[in-house]
């Protein structure tokens, strides 16, 4: 039984769900970033993995800036969780409900 | 040629706008004697081209100026013929007899300027009326009328009384505004167009006898309401809480007559309708003979008179229902001058009496004010039909024409002689107690001569009415080749042999002799008769037609706008709206629960919809 | 053969990590969850000859954002469990049902166009070089490339205008 594509793709769709989950259930503000790490990660394995199978190195040139843009965004997610938590010394998703209609 | 024609009617339209504008600062009388002189100026404008018609000039010329509706026909042009220039000099002539009286009676007025502005405006309505090429222009000319009464009946409007009267005969008239509005729809779907020239001269090749009786029908209920007819006469008694030179000139002399007009303008029309004619035949007959019954019980010296104004309209009406066209309109002419020259004497007198109207208090009056005892005596003539005054010779063609009809119309001339004898009764008895006898005035009255600016219409009028009938004497019926070529497209009635009208004319005048007679027997003496109780306060009461009217028409419709204006519009309007309102704020109740500010609620949502988006293109693109 | 078992060993790494990191009470075992995901999909993009880009996740992912990750659960205190209160049942039957939900749909929608074995997988023909990701980055791409170098400049100049910001002006120690 050979490796095809289809087998990566499956183990990132996965790993896409798995990410899902975990910000839809963990009320832990670092947590739900992490989660959200996780998806961006299985969709660079897509790319990759595509890549690979097309022939076209497009898709690691599109995984190398997916890269950079969750690198980008990390950076500015985790200065909001700190200052956050600077003011209510407490990282629980649920309490950070003031955008309340 | 007659291009200048416009000037008539703008220059009463321009003394209603000064007046109305500018009135305050006028003054007294100086608005007054612009009003006048406007209506004036009218008149002698008129004046040249109406001579040209005497000398024998028979076009009818009609006078573009604009279009206004080119889909309806409708333009703003006028229709100069004998018979409007008939109506345009007794507008303007009368009208301004009447602008002069009124610088007089309205002295004092704090609206005096406003009063003039109205009169202006009402000179003005009647004379687009009169003047219009079409139907449209007409009915422009109608309404407006209708409003001008209305604005000069509730002129003193403080009163509740004559507010009353304002709405009363604003919305009677309406009622005939209607058939009248019905009837030119009528017109325009037969004719394609509401021009007059057109429809007289296609008329007798298009029109079938039904569509026609259908259309005069129609005109005829909007002449009852204008000319105050059975059954929509009722406003004009009541009318006469307005000042009285406005019932003098439009209730009297010229917008009541607007009916009648406007059944003369349209006889090509009725001439195809003989049913039709008929009915408005027995219609006048009747008016004529039920109002004379209401006039000899009334107290009120301008009630005698607006009764008597509805059987005079009588007269002209049945003149029209047996085609005798131009006996009609002569009625009406004659009738403008004596009917005139009445209500004004009776303002002079109430004037005298400082206001007091009922007959019972006055008496002995022809020492104190002899100008106008002598005028409303040849008024008085002149309606009871005595020779040589005018109405006898009006009033006698009409009955001539009758009795020639033969057969059952004869009926009517009977009727109209009835009539005959009850106009001479009553207004002998009006003539009686206010100037004969023994003074029966209240404690403080000291009644006196008019000044100039009224008791010169009145003499004014007095000659008029005195010498306008010799101008269609049988023996030269001068007045009737006047009117003949607005008259020509429809056949000549017929007049008995002149031995015939001498004998009807004889029994006429000795019938209204022995009314007279009867009359002077009755109140020509120390101590009036008791006229209460049972005949008496029935007719005083008009015989309770307004009571029915009010229990079966208006009580009925005031309690449909009860109902709409407590249930329909606060609950169902209103609930309506402000239900929608309600409904959309409840809605975005709900709606707001989705925003809970919680994050993850978001996502949840977020990846939710990823789901069925993708569930969504996977059953469009067929992946399934 | 070689390649089945490295797939089979590192994807059942990932997923586990994953797994790891989405269950873990201990903020801390939920970051080194991660962390061994990353690993193993640098493993798995070495397998699929992306060596590039294997090596930037690496250095990147594992080593700059996780350390990050790290460095904010320290200094948020949070290196102690969780204690936020149950999570009721409808949520958790929620999640369950989204996510294997979504799994399912993902599936489902790539069926048709799973690519099913193209000869060319076996085959190493795509070289992921450096040099020929660098050809392809600074060759078509450049424009894409300078816009992400704008939005790192970007991002790190927000990052401070948020310590500086939060602080107030007064503030002017930079705290640790």
């Amino acid at each position: 039984m050979t490796v095809t594509v289809t087998w990566y793709l499956i183990l990132a769709a996965g790993l896409f769900s798995i990410g899902v989950g975990g910000v839809l259930i963990r009320r832990n503000a670092l947590v739900m970033f992490m989660s959200i790490e996780l998806m961006l990660n299985s969709v660079n394995l897509t790319f990759v993995a595509l890549s690979k199978d097309l022939g076209l190195i497009e898709g690691q040139v599109a995984a190398l800036f997916v890269m950079v843009v969750a690198a980008a965004e990390v950076t500015i997610g985790l200065a909001i969780i700190v200052a956050i938590f600077r003011r209510r010394s407490s990282a629980n998703v649920d309490e950070l409900a003031e955008m309340k209609g | 040629m007659v291009d200048y024609l416009w000037l008539i009617v703008a220059l009463p339209l321009v003394g209603f706008l000064i007046n109305i504008l500018f009135g305050k600062r006028l003054g007294e009388p100086l608005a007054g004697w612009l009003g006048f002189s406007l209506v004036g100026i009218s008149w002698l404008i008129a004046f040249v081209p109406t001579v040209d018609f005497l000398f024998g000039n028979t076009n009818a010329e009609t006078v573009f100026y604009f279009e206004w509706i080119p889909m309806l026909g409708a333009d703003v042009a006028i229709l100069w013929d004998p018979l409007a220039s008939l109506l345009v000099m007794i507008v303007t002539g009368v009208g301004a007899l009447i602008h002069l009286y009124s610088i007089g009676y309205m002295h004092g007025d704090p609206r005096y300027a406003r009063f003039f502005a109205y009169m202006n405006l009402f000179i003005a309505s009647m004379l687009i009326l009169v003047l219009a090429s079409n139907f449209a222009l007409m009915f422009v000319g109608w309404e407006l009328v209708g409003l001008s009464s209305y604005l000069l009946i509730s002129f003193w409007f403080a009163k509740p009384t004559a507010a009353a009267a304002g709405k009363k005969a604003f919305i009677v008239n309406r009622i005939g505004d209607w058939g009248f509005l019905v009837a030119l729809m009528i017109i325009f779907a037969t004719f394609g167009t509401f021009d007059f020239v057109t429809i007289f001269t296609t008329a007798p090749a298009i029109l079938t006898t039904g569509v026609a009786t259908a259309i005069t029908l129609l005109l005829f209920v909007g002449a009852t309401g204008k000319s105050a007819q059975i059954p929509l006469y009722i406003w004009l008694p009541d009318a006469m809480e307005g000042p009285t030179p406005v019932s003098a000139l439009i209730h009297a002399a010229t917008m009541v007559t607007a009916g009648v007009f406007m059944m003369a303008r349209s006889a090509v029309l009725f001439e195809l309708a003989p049913s039709t004619s008929v009915v408005v035949a027995i219609v006048g007959a009747a008016t004529a003979l039920f109002a004379a019954v209401i006039a000899v019980t009334q107290m009120d010296i301008k009630k005698v008179l607006a009764y008597s104004t509805i059987s005079q309209l009588g007269y002209m009406v049945l003149g029209i229902g047996v085609s005798a066209y131009t006996a009609g309109v002569f009625h009406l002419t004659t009738h403008a001058f004596f009917k005139a020259l009445l209500f004004l004497g009776a303002g002079s007198v109430i004037h005298a009496m400082a206001g007091e109207q009922d007959m019972r208090e006055m008496g002995g009056l022809r020492k104190k004010m002899p100008i106008t005892f002598v005028t409303m005596t040849v008024g008085w003539l002149a309606i009871t039909g005595i020779f040589p005054f005018s109405g006898f010779w009006s009033k006698d063609e009409i009955l001539a024409a009758t009795f020639e009809r033969g057969g059952p119309w004869l009926i009517l001339w009977v009727v109209g002689l009835l009539a005959a004898l009850l106009t001479a009764f009553y207004m002998t008895r009006l003539w009686v107690l206010t100037f004969f006898g023994k003074p029966r005035w209240a404690e403080g009255t000291h009644p006196h001569e008019s000044t100039w600016t009224m008791t010169v219409p009145l003499m004014v009028l007095a000659v008029f009415a005195l010498m306008f009938g010799w101008f269609n004497t049988p023996a030269r019926l001068a007045f009737d080749h006047f009117l003949a070529p607005s008259f020509a497209l429809i056949p000549h009635p017929e007049l008995p042999p002149i031995g015939t009208i001498v004998m009807l004319a004889t029994l006429a005048l000795i019938i209204a002799v022995a009314g007279i007679a009867w009359s002077w027997n009755r109140y020509h003496r120390a101590d009036l008769p008791v006229e209460e109780g049972g005949f008496w306060e029935d007719g005083l009461n008009a015989f309770y037609v307004d009571d029915v009217y009010g229990r079966v028409i208006v009580a009925p419709g005031k309690r449909v706008s009860e109902w709409f204006a407590v249930t329909v519009d606060p609950k169902i309007i209103d609930g309506a709206a402000t239900g929608i309102a309600h409904g959309v704020e409840s809605f975005g109740d709900e709606l707001k629960t989705t925003q809970s500010g919680r994050v993850r609620g978001y996502a949840a949502g977020i990846a939710i919809g990823g789901i069925l988006l993708i569930i969504g293109f996977l059953i469009l693109g067929g992946g399934f | 053969m070689g390649e089945l078992i490295v797939f089979i060993v590192f994807a059942a790494v990932a997923l586990v990590g994953a797994i790891v990191m989405v269950t873990s009470s201990n903020t801390v075992y939920a970051a080194i969850g991660l962390l061994s995901t990353m690993f193993a999909l640098a493993v798995l993009y070495i397998a699929l000859d992306a060596h590039f880009i294997a090596a930037v996740q690496v250095i990147v992912y594992a080593g700059a954002v996780m350390t990050l990750f790290l460095f904010a659960i320290m200094l948020i205190g949070v290196d102690r469990p969780e204690a936020y209160g149950p999570v009721t049942m409808g949520q958790k039957v929620m999640t369950a049902v989204v996510s294997v939900g979504l799994f399912a749909v993902i599936v489902l929608a790539g069926r048709t166009a799973w690519v099913t074995g193209s000869d060319a997988f076996g085959v190493p023909d795509l070289n992921g070089t450096i040099e020929n990701v660098a050809d392809e980055l600074f060759g078509t791409w450049t424009i894409v490339f300078l816009s992400t170098v704008m939005l790192l400049t970007i991002a790190a100049l927000g990052t401070i205008a948020l310590a500086y910001f939060d602080h107030g002006p007064k503030d002017e120690e930079a705290t640790l």
